[in-house]
């Protein structure tokens, strides 16, 4: 296959072992004029036509609002944005369908339904369906008269997806399948008329995704939930009574269904951090209007350090996923050029471009969400009292946040799978990680080098730290694997640990990346805030790696090799002295005077 | 029908304003610049009326290259072509030539734009341009039909309102709730780059307006509250303290 050597250089997971360049990334400073037109409607439509009902929606009075609002966001356009023109819809690309997912991730229950839609509920039969049932289920779904929704979970196989007992059995005249079973947590269930249910046949190994549609018959569920957070999101138990789906809905083969579940959630993971990333600036904004509005003692508390650490820390962390997010998006999306121009069809080509980006999806997915919480959290400091109120907007900006963590796989399981799939690539030979591993051991038996003339460039002392972080990550994993061998994987908290240290690299390097980049068109003095994130955010990332790191080697390392793994970890992980709250400050102040998320 | 729709660049009225060049000039950065809010109306209702009586759109900016994107999101809206005056919007009789001299080209049946804009607020560029052009003005205007060559209007006056029928063509001044406001959709927004938008040369106008300076208004006094049963004491406070009685 041809590719350009740009796009052939970059692989999935790679980041750990290869040195990207700035000119590489996609920066969202980049969006054209219609990418910021299509965020901006998003950005209208939950303004104006999603905030002023949030708490209606919450009540389930009227159980119609949430599907008029999805009416009205299909008459808009915005249900169709992944859908391709031939089916009805916008056929944008990957990253412009993020932003659709970030604009609309500030929308609350809203939020969720028209991302459980769009996502899960529709994308299966854009990527696995045969012509016939794209042609019958796209051009409804992508204008809203259809609404869609996803049946994977049960009450007894959450994580453990392929162990779901739902049973789907053939009639004798063979014309049918006759669905029975239990699904839990389906979201958008109470309206939904389309279905993704994943069903086991006979004794097969794998489960099988077939669609179905309300009117199929035998289809019942339970009342809505009563939920911690999105309490206007509908989500069901729902119950197939001898559901006879016809033959001709399954999607794709027979046992393909586990392949779908999984190949679908890469893609929700990463659209998950970009609405978390929504939902953050939406917060940070409310806080910082606050902060500033807010008086004690004679003044804003927005001038107060305590307040401007805060609104420092939630800017930083949330313009560094904000980084990663999109350059991951747009990975993704030279990676499905290249596959298309190599010949391949549209659906199998976005499939497999998000596969190979697997990793960076379940990092965002993890990141995205944990930052949003940090973000609710301090947001509900900020507000103080009133953040404790039902009045103000930060205590359901609190519950809404929280189910981020657990839903698209739990940050646990998407811990595990990153590094898993991080090392089922290596032992393939797809990813080189031995040589460097190897390389890092040697270097920690010689004698360190103290650095040679001294770079002054912008970003070279934390190029130099970036690059030992990485030597950390591929020493500790090296040697927890090489001494742990296959009981590595039953050693969970060592593997949480070592997913820290990936995600910490990744996000560190798109920041320094971005704010490069940056920096390269518009000067240094315009971007000095910008450097500021890019230094708190990778020292973060220090102490991060530093402290997982130690908790790791003392987990699996003793005597010789435990002193040496945390010598080199302690010369991998050595800064230069930086003043962060001298830079949190200035970042603060500007996020201040703007009265919103700046960047 | 013929249907020439006036929009103002102005900026966000979430912006923080401040001044340069010695408090002689707006300061622009780190503003988010917006269709003018009325104007925004008067855009929806125009579109409307495509939509009910088959009428051609044309969007009017009086302003620099600067001011694209937001001419590019009444195209998204639906309007179907756009020109651009490529001149610096400096005051409102500068503005309402532009217009006029657009009009004339064009042979227009309505003329509609905001009650006024939301940056300097002068509210004259509609008569200016209706008494350039010889047509009856009407503002500001909150209903908006068509019935053949006449306009039927309802305008605010004070305490009511006020039913008006002009026959076209004609000039508003526009405000909400004359249509209803509108989101531009993604079909819109993907179109928008297609159609077509002309910009001209501006032409020649006397200047009659100069900026001495701007200044913020001062900032607001502290606040004292006064018990709702007290009104002797607010009589007096009113009296003694502030002098305004």
């Amino acid at each position: 296959m041809e590719m350009t050597d740009k796009k052939r250089a970059i692989k999935g997971g790679e980041f750990l072992i290869r040195e990207t360049e700035a000119k590489e990334v996609f920066i969202p400073e980049e969006w054209t004029e219609e990418q910021k037109m299509i965020a901006n409607t998003c950005d209208e439509f939950i303004e104006h036509e999603v905030h002023p009902v949030v708490e209606e929606l919450d009540s389930h009075k009227n159980p119609d609002l949430m599907p008029q609002l999805m009416d009205k966001a299909g008459e808009l356009g915005l249900l169709g944005t992944s859908v391709p023109e031939q089916f009805g819809g916008f056929g944008m690309d990957f990253n412009t369908s993020m932003l659709v997912s970030e604009a609309t991730g500030g929308g609350h229950s809203f939020a969720v339904a028209i991302s459980a839609h769009t996502g899960i509920g529709t994308l299966p039969i854009l990527y696995y369906g045969n012509e016939e049932q794209k042609a019958k289920y796209l051009p409804k779904l992508a204008t809203g008269e259809w609404k869609a929704a996803y049946c994977l979970t049960e009450p007894d196989s959450g994580s453990d997806a392929n162990a779901a007992k739902t049973k789907a059995e053939l009639t004798e005249d063979g014309k049918h399948y006759l669905i029975n079973g239990q699904k839990m947590w389906i979201t958008n269930g109470g309206f939904a008329e389309v279905f993704i249910v994943f069903a086991r046949i006979e004794d097969d190994k794998y489960l099988t995704a077939f669609i179905v549609e309300k009117g199929f018959g035998g289809i019942t569920m339970n009342e809505e939930e009563q939920k911690m957070g999105i309490k206007g999101s509908s989500t069901r138990q729902i119950f197939f009574n001898d559901c006879k789906v016809p033959v001709e809905n399954m999607l794709s083969e027979r046992q393909n269904g586990f392949k779908i579940a999984v190949n679908i959630l890469n893609i929700g993971r990463i659209k998950l951090g970009a609405a978390a990333v929504g939902a953050s600036k939406k917060t940070l904004q409310r806080a910082t209007t606050y902060a500033n509005e807010r008086k004690q003692f004679g003044t804003s508390i927005s001038s107060f350090g305590a307040i401007k650490y805060k609104i420092a820390e939630m800017t930083t962390k949330l313009f560094a996923t904000e980084s990663a997010l999109y350059r991951a998006g747009q990975n993704i999306d030279d990676a499905y050029d290249a596959l298309i121009a190599g010949g391949m069809d549209e659906a199998k080509a976005k499939l497999k471009a998000a596969e190979e980006f697997a990793i960076e999806c379940a990092i965002l997915k993890v990141h995205g969400s944990e930052t949003l919480d940090y973000v609710v959290d301090e947001g509900v400091q900020i507000y103080g009292g009133m953040g404790f109120s039902a009045e103000a907007p930060m205590e359901r900006a609190y519950r809404d946040a929280r189910i981020n963590r657990i839903f698209e796989g739990t940050n646990e399981i998407n811990r595990m799978l990153m590094i898993d799939m991080l090392l089922k690539r290596a032992m393939k030979g797809q990813l080189d990680v031995m040589k460097p591993a190897m390389a890092v051991a040697k270097e920690l038996t010689s004698i360190p080098d103290f650095g040679a003339a001294e770079d002054t460039s912008l970003f070279a002392q934390e190029k130099k730290v970036l690059k030992n972080l990485k030597k950390s990550g591929l020493m500790i994993a090296g040697a927890a694997a090489q001494r742990l061998m296959t009981r590595l994987k039953d050693e969970q908290e060592i593997l949480m640990n070592l997913a820290d240290m990936l995600i910490e690299v990744y996000v560190a390097e798109s920041t320094l990346l971005r704010v490069e980049k940056l920096v390269g068109v518009k000067g240094e003095e315009a971007c000095a805030t910008h450097i500021d994130m890019a230094r708190i955010y990778l020292y973060h990332a220090v102490d991060k790696i530093n402290s997982v790191g130690k908790e790791a080697i003392y987990a699996f390392a003793q005597g010789d090799e435990e002193r040496m793994l945390l010598m080199g970890l302690k010369r991998f992980t050595k800064v230069n002295p930086f003043n962060l709250k001298e830079a949190r400050r200035r970042v603060a102040d500007l996020v201040i005077a703007e009265n919103q998320y700046p960047f | 029908m013929k249907i020439l729709v006036c929009i103002s660049h102005v900026p966000d009225t979430t912006s923080k304003i401040a001044f340069t060049d010695n408090n002689t000039k707006f300061d622009t950065s780190g503003v988010q610049f917006v269709i003018g809010p009325y104007d925004d109306y008067a855009l929806a209702r125009a579109v409307e009326l495509k939509a009910s009586h088959g009428a051609s759109v044309t969007v009017l900016n009086v302003g620099e290259a600067s001011t694209e994107p937001t001419i590019r999101k009444a195209l998204a809206i639906g309007a179907d072509e756009a020109i651009r005056v490529n001149a610096f919007p400096s005051d409102s009789h500068f503005v309402a030539s532009q217009i006029a001299e657009v009009a004339k080209q064009g042979s227009y049946d309505l003329i509609l734009m905001g009650r006024e804009s939301i940056d300097f607020n002068g509210g004259m560029v509609h008569g200016m341009v209706a008494e350039m052009l010889g047509m009856p003005s009407v503002s500001p205007v909150m209903r908006l039909d068509i019935e053949g060559d006449l306009a039927k209007m309802s305008r605010e006056i004070e305490g009511g309102h006020e039913e008006v029928e002009v026959k076209l063509p004609f000039v508003a001044g526009c405000q909400e709730p004359i249509a209803e406001w509108k989101i531009p959709n993604m079909r819109g927004i993907m179109s928008a780059r297609t159609k077509p938008l002309n910009v001209l040369e501006p032409v020649e106008v006397g200047e009659f307006s100069v900026v001495e300076n701007y200044e913020l208004p001062p900032a607001k006094g502290e606040v004292r509250m006064v018990d709702a049963d007290n009104v002797e004491e607010l009589v007096r406070l009113l009296k003694e303290e502030a002098k305004v009685l």
